[in-house]
């Protein structure tokens, strides 16, 4: 589903002495079947928007659409709960909203509220368990007995039961360890890949965003910072810098490596093999010479 | 001679009579002014050393001795005052409505007098940077903010350990940044046994020694530059090794001659450099 901004402001308590603008005449667009990346500092806006993809938030000005859904002061969707079986949301921690007596039942879940048949809800839960490396003799345990990794992988196997069409993420490998961080960001990207999902990552990581995303979009202040492939915003170190963000450390090294030798080596995503073969090239270069 | 502040004597834990052993017979001795850095993957026992430390668990075999004294029920009281710590979610910290009052607050239950505590205040505050929030409520605060609160909490009962338990897991790059330039600092000026469990690189290159723990043992005890030379190894573990090290041992393969095993991106450069000059 493709997924427009179009002029989107969020106020929060408006018309009071607190309101907040949270989203400031915000426009973007996100291809239907893209991994998108959405970077910004504490503040910047980011789990405001968010909240309006699945239409916990509402613009206040401006409109928001999600496929054929359309959000703005003058239209809601009559289905809310419909785009909400279309676009899932991992939240941070989700492991913070397990409830169920066993993992199978936390699954289903999602499924139940949305009218999912019992054979169906059965057929995912087997599915997704593997899908997101869980083994099917947890299914019967209580989600509170397992370790937080494992309780992670069950929230989000919740949101998947219910097949969504769009998944957004919000920081979903916080407080985990490196091996399990990468093993459930390989399991987005191979989920992304394989039911051509549209991704939606939100990070403060820039080795993530630049190692899975095809589009980044840098948010400061509810407004639209900058935007592009991850080449294209990851080289402007100094206007990511003016925003407190960091540039991935490649793109830090290739910077350090210009002000020693004087000579650049583009930053184009390349491997850190092929970063070494350069580096070879220059030092040999200054041999023959 | 360096002074031991902590010894842990073939230490074993676990939760209840029936539970798997979270820590298997570990010994190791931390000393004066000195900063170690924990790392392992979730579940290794990096977490129940820290609470091992401070009284929040006891062990079932072996034994603990912090500044001379053996830990254990009685002498608990006196060892909290010697070991502070600040955990991951800075939320869960705060009990004072103003930052001031949340400082005085560990102050106040160990009897500290009015004026001591108010310039203590000060001092700690300005230490870690944050001397013009005195009366600030700590909702208004980034989380980098409230984990120098924290920190500043903690310096005010004057501990001889500091215990970082992931206190930068939760926070942005910049909130990262401000807390490990902040404990720097501090263990510049102060005689402080600094204890950070992390899976944050950067901090752990950082540290004087690394105890790598594996399943609840303790898998190495190294500097950070012989722990990150064994890449394969901790992969195996589950840990990550820095982009650094990473490249040193891409540019070994590419034919490059590096001679060492470069902590940091300028150490790594300089290396090169002197290749490159040599030419």
């Amino acid at each position: 589903m493709d997924i427009t901004f179009e002029n989107v402001t969020y106020i929060y308590q408006q018309n009071t002495p607190f309101a907040h603008k949270a989203i400031d005449d915000l426009s973007f667009q996100i291809k239907s079947g893209s991994y998108v990346a959405i970077i910004g500092h504490t503040g910047s806006g980011k789990s405001t928007l968010i909240q309006h993809l699945n239409g916990l938030a509402i613009p206040t000005e401006g409109k928001v659409s999600i496929g054929s859904y359309h959000l703005s002061k003058e239209e809601k969707p009559k289905d809310m709960k419909e785009l909400r079986s279309k676009v899932g949301v991992v939240f941070q921690y989700p492991e913070h909203q397990l409830f169920e007596e066993t993992v199978a039942k936390d699954i289903a879940f999602g499924p139940q509220n949305f009218g999912v048949s019992e054979a169906e809800i059965q057929n995912r839960i087997n599915e997704i368990t593997s899908a997101v490396g869980l083994d099917e003799s947890l299914l019967e345990r209580s989600p509170f007995d397992l370790s937080g990794g494992q309780m992670r992988r069950v929230a989000i196997a919740g949101v998947l039961a219910v097949k969504p069409d769009v998944l957004v993420l919000d920081e979903p490998t916080a407080g985990l360890d490196p091996r399990g961080q990468k093993e459930i960001m390989d399991m987005f990207y191979k989920l992304h890949q394989d039911q051509g999902l549209t991704t939606i990552l939100v990070t403060h990581s820039m080795e993530d965003a630049l190692k899975y995303a095809d589009h980044v979009l840098i948010l400061n202040k509810g407004t639209k910072y900058m935007e592009g492939s991850p080449e294209e915003v990851f080289s402007q170190k100094e206007a990511l810098q003016r925003v407190q963000l960091d540039v991935p450390e490649i793109v830090q090294f290739l910077d350090e490596f210009q002000e020693r030798f004087g000579t650049s080596i583009p930053f184009k995503k390349q491997s850190v093999k092929e970063l070494a073969e350069a580096i070879q090239q220059q030092i040999k270069g200054a041999e023959s010479t | 001679m360096r002074k031991k502040i902590i010894e842990f004597r073939n230490v074993s834990f676990r939760y209840g009579d029936e539970g798997p052993w979270v820590l298997k017979n570990c010994s190791f001795e931390i000393y004066e002014n000195e900063w170690v850095a924990i790392i392992g993957h979730n579940g290794s026992g990096k977490s129940t050393i820290a609470k091992l430390l401070n009284g929040l668990l006891f062990p079932q075999e072996g034994e603990i001795i912090i500044d001379g004294e053996v830990v254990n029920e009685e002498s608990i009281w006196n060892i909290r005052k010697e070991v502070g710590m600040v955990f991951q979610n800075p939320d869960n910290q705060f009990v004072g409505a103003t930052v001031q009052d949340d400082v005085a607050f560990g102050m106040e239950n160990r009897g500290v007098p009015r004026e001591e505590m108010k310039k203590r205040i000060i001092d700690t505050l300005a230490a870690v940077g944050m001397q013009d929030y005195r009366l600030t409520e700590p909702h208004r605060l980034s989380g980098g903010q409230k984990q120098r609160v924290a920190i500043a909490s903690v310096l005010a009962i004057a501990p001889k350990v500091l215990i970082l338990d992931e206190a930068t897991a939760m926070l942005d790059p910049s909130g990262r940044q401000e807390i490990m330039q902040t404990v720097a600092s501090i263990q510049g000026r102060e005689k402080l046994s600094l204890i950070t469990i992390t899976h944050d690189l950067q901090e752990v290159a950082q540290a004087d020694r690394v105890i790598v723990m594996n399943s609840g043992e303790i898998w190495k005890e190294q500097t950070p530059r012989e722990v990150f030379s064994q890449k394969e190894a901790l992969r195996e573990i589950g840990l990550d090794v820095p982009f650094v090290a990473i490249l040193a041992g891409e540019l070994k393969q590419a034919g490059v001659a590096i001679s060492t095993e470069p902590l940091n991106h300028k150490e790594l450069l300089e290396d090169l450099w002197t290749l490159h000059s040599r030419t």
